[in-house]
């Protein structure tokens, strides 16, 4: 039988402390949609996604109510559309983007990703098409999710691509600066990206995917930070174990949802992401499992130590609870989706270049910043350069997602789980004749490991 | 199998009565039973057998919860699967 302390933890944790399954996210393969009629390849697509994502959404609001966990999002990701672009033209591929939001309202999953392009080391006709057309494509859709990997350990650097992303993510901007530049909150810049990711807006279903498959997030900031705070006073050494018997007992969650899922759709499990992802709910953050641990505020000296500390305790616990570890599984860090990196960014305990060293500890990047609406995009390039050369070098995911919105100080608001984030400043000096050197940053040593 | 009702409120005469004619309504057979009362508030943990259920599973967690609702209780039937994968390994 069971113990009752178990049941109740179990249950505190969900109705208390914000346990949730983040999203189950099916990946679709569109290989076989190809077809070099326009027309034809998005009614393809639309019918793809409509036969094999019919019954994600009753799926997973069937499993949520038996096991009673909430399952926040149910999405799809999609074979990145560059390589299905390349007789497109720039209006053909706008064309898909919004086949694919059809199809996401039709179906009524909150987000669909995969309106992307892999150009690590050099562009196709397709990747230029789809690049091309993300500015339109975010303005005129609302579920479209869009993700460009510009590098990667084993290419290095495509810095015309780094470039090219600074005035795509200036032009997104501006086209959406009615609506506080949303566009930019849906396109992610990377290095290193995971094919088999579940969260968004960096999903896709990558080229060695199954033709149809199952990946699952998980999240639980709060549930953490309530196991360090029960804690009381001690050592690091134990604060790490608690982390990881927490993190255990999510993932665990996870793969249970992952399973049934994977069965009740007849479609394979991919993997767990074992990911902390926050969202802008009280007591569902991740700044605040660092100030839990003892840091005034998050983003003050000791902070990049916190959360070296909290990502490597959540993999060792989450590891183990899964068959299939996968995606990104680390600790997000988006500023306007976590209530207390959105408070430590309005007190200017937390700054930009704090952000970029944290990154380097954890999974993901700079990630749902606002920065001054008038930054230049050579600007915007170079902090994706410095960001993406952490991944290159650490051999690790990175990613940049900025909105460039309001002035210093303003806030800007997305709506939902995109949250609002104070707008933060960034250098003033230019690194305009470096970016416009372009070519591409060779391979670190560590590329060459065969 | 088997589920766990999971019941929060503010104590009352006839609780367990109450979720007790709920589970027989829809075949679930009751198990086990842990009961406290602190600081006015009623907490009960009760397993109940769901493999006779007479209707969907959905179904019962809809009616208890719907049901727990009009007595103000906070009433949560959960499959007992998530307890087995996060308790034990």
């Amino acid at each position: 039988m069971f113990d009752t302390k178990d049941i109740i933890e179990t249950i505190s944790m969900i109705r208390e402390e914000c346990l949730d399954i983040r999203t189950i996210t099916m990946g679709i393969s569109l290989y076989d949609c190809q077809s070099e009629n326009p027309e034809r390849l998005c009614s393809r697509i639309y019918d793809r996604i409509m036969s094999r994502a019919a019954k994600l959404v009753k799926t997973g609001e069937d499993i949520e109510k038996k096991y009673g966990i909430p399952i926040i999002n149910k999405r799809v990701s999609v074979t990145p559309i560059a390589l299905m672009a390349g007789g497109l033209s720039v209006d053909d591929a706008v064309k898909v983007a919004k086949t694919l939001d059809r199809a996401a309202h039709e179906l009524g999953i909150n987000f669909i990703g995969g309106f992307s392009a892999l150009v690590q080391k050099g562009f196709t006709n397709g990747s230029r098409a789809v690049i091309d057309a993300i500015p339109q494509a975010l303005a005129e859709t609302e579920r479209v999710c869009s993700s460009v990997n510009v590098a990667s350990t084993k290419a290095g650097i495509n810095m015309d691509a780094v470039a090219q992303m600074g005035r795509i993510i200036r032009q997104t901007a501006d086209i959406t600066a009615d609506r506080d530049a949303i566009g930019c909150a849906k396109l992610v810049v990377f290095a290193n990206v995971p094919e088999d990711n579940p969260f968004m807006a960096g999903a896709f279903h990558g080229v060695g995917e199954p033709e149809t498959v199952i990946n699952v997030g998980v999240s639980g900031p709060g549930v953490v930070a309530s196991a360090i705070r029960r804690k009381g006073d001690c050592n690091l050494t134990e604060v790490a174990e608690t982390i990881k018997r927490t993190a255990f007992k999510i993932t665990r969650v996870g793969q249970l949802v992952a399973k049934e899922a994977s069965e009740r759709l007849g479609v394979p499990f991919g993997i767990v992401d074992l990911s902390l992802a926050p969202t802008p709910a009280v007591g569902d953050s991740v700044a605040y499992i660092l100030e839990s641990m003892g840091l005034e505020k998050c983003g003050c000296h000791g902070t990049t130590a916190a959360l070296a500390m909290l990502n490597d305790a959540v993999k060792k616990g989450g590891v183990m609870a899964s068959s299939h570890v996968g995606g990104l599984s680390g600790a997000f860090i988006p500023v306007s989706e976590d209530a207390g990196m959105i408070e430590a960014a309005k007190c200017g305990a937390l700054s930009l270049d704090k952000l970029e060293a944290m990154t380097a500890v954890c999974s993901v990047g700079l990630d749902m910043i606002a920065i001054p609406g008038d930054t230049p995009a050579e600007v915007i390039s170079g902090i994706i350069a410095d960001e993406i050369s952490i991944g290159v070098v650490n051999t690790k995911t990175t990613a940049v997602r900025l909105i460039p919105a309001g002035k210093v100080g303003d806030m800007v608001s997305f709506g939902g789980l995109l949250g609002e984030a104070p707008v933060i400043p960034v250098s003033n000096y230019s690194p305009a004749k470096f970016i416009g050197r372009g070519g591409r940053i060779p391979a670190p040593l560590q590329s060459l490991k065969n | 199998m088997k589920a766990v009702v999971s019941v929060i409120g503010r104590d009352s005469v006839g609780i367990i009565a109450k979720v007790s004619a709920g589970c027989a309504d829809f075949g679930a057979n009751i198990l086990d039973i842990s009961q406290t009362v602190l600081d006015e508030y009623f907490t009960m943990i009760m397993i109940v057998d769901i493999d006779k259920l007479n209707r969907p599973f959905n179904e019962f967690v809809d009616y208890m919860s719907v049901r727990g609702k009009t007595d103000g209780l906070d009433i949560h039937v959960m499959h007992e699967d998530i307890f087995n994968s996060m308790h034990r390994i």
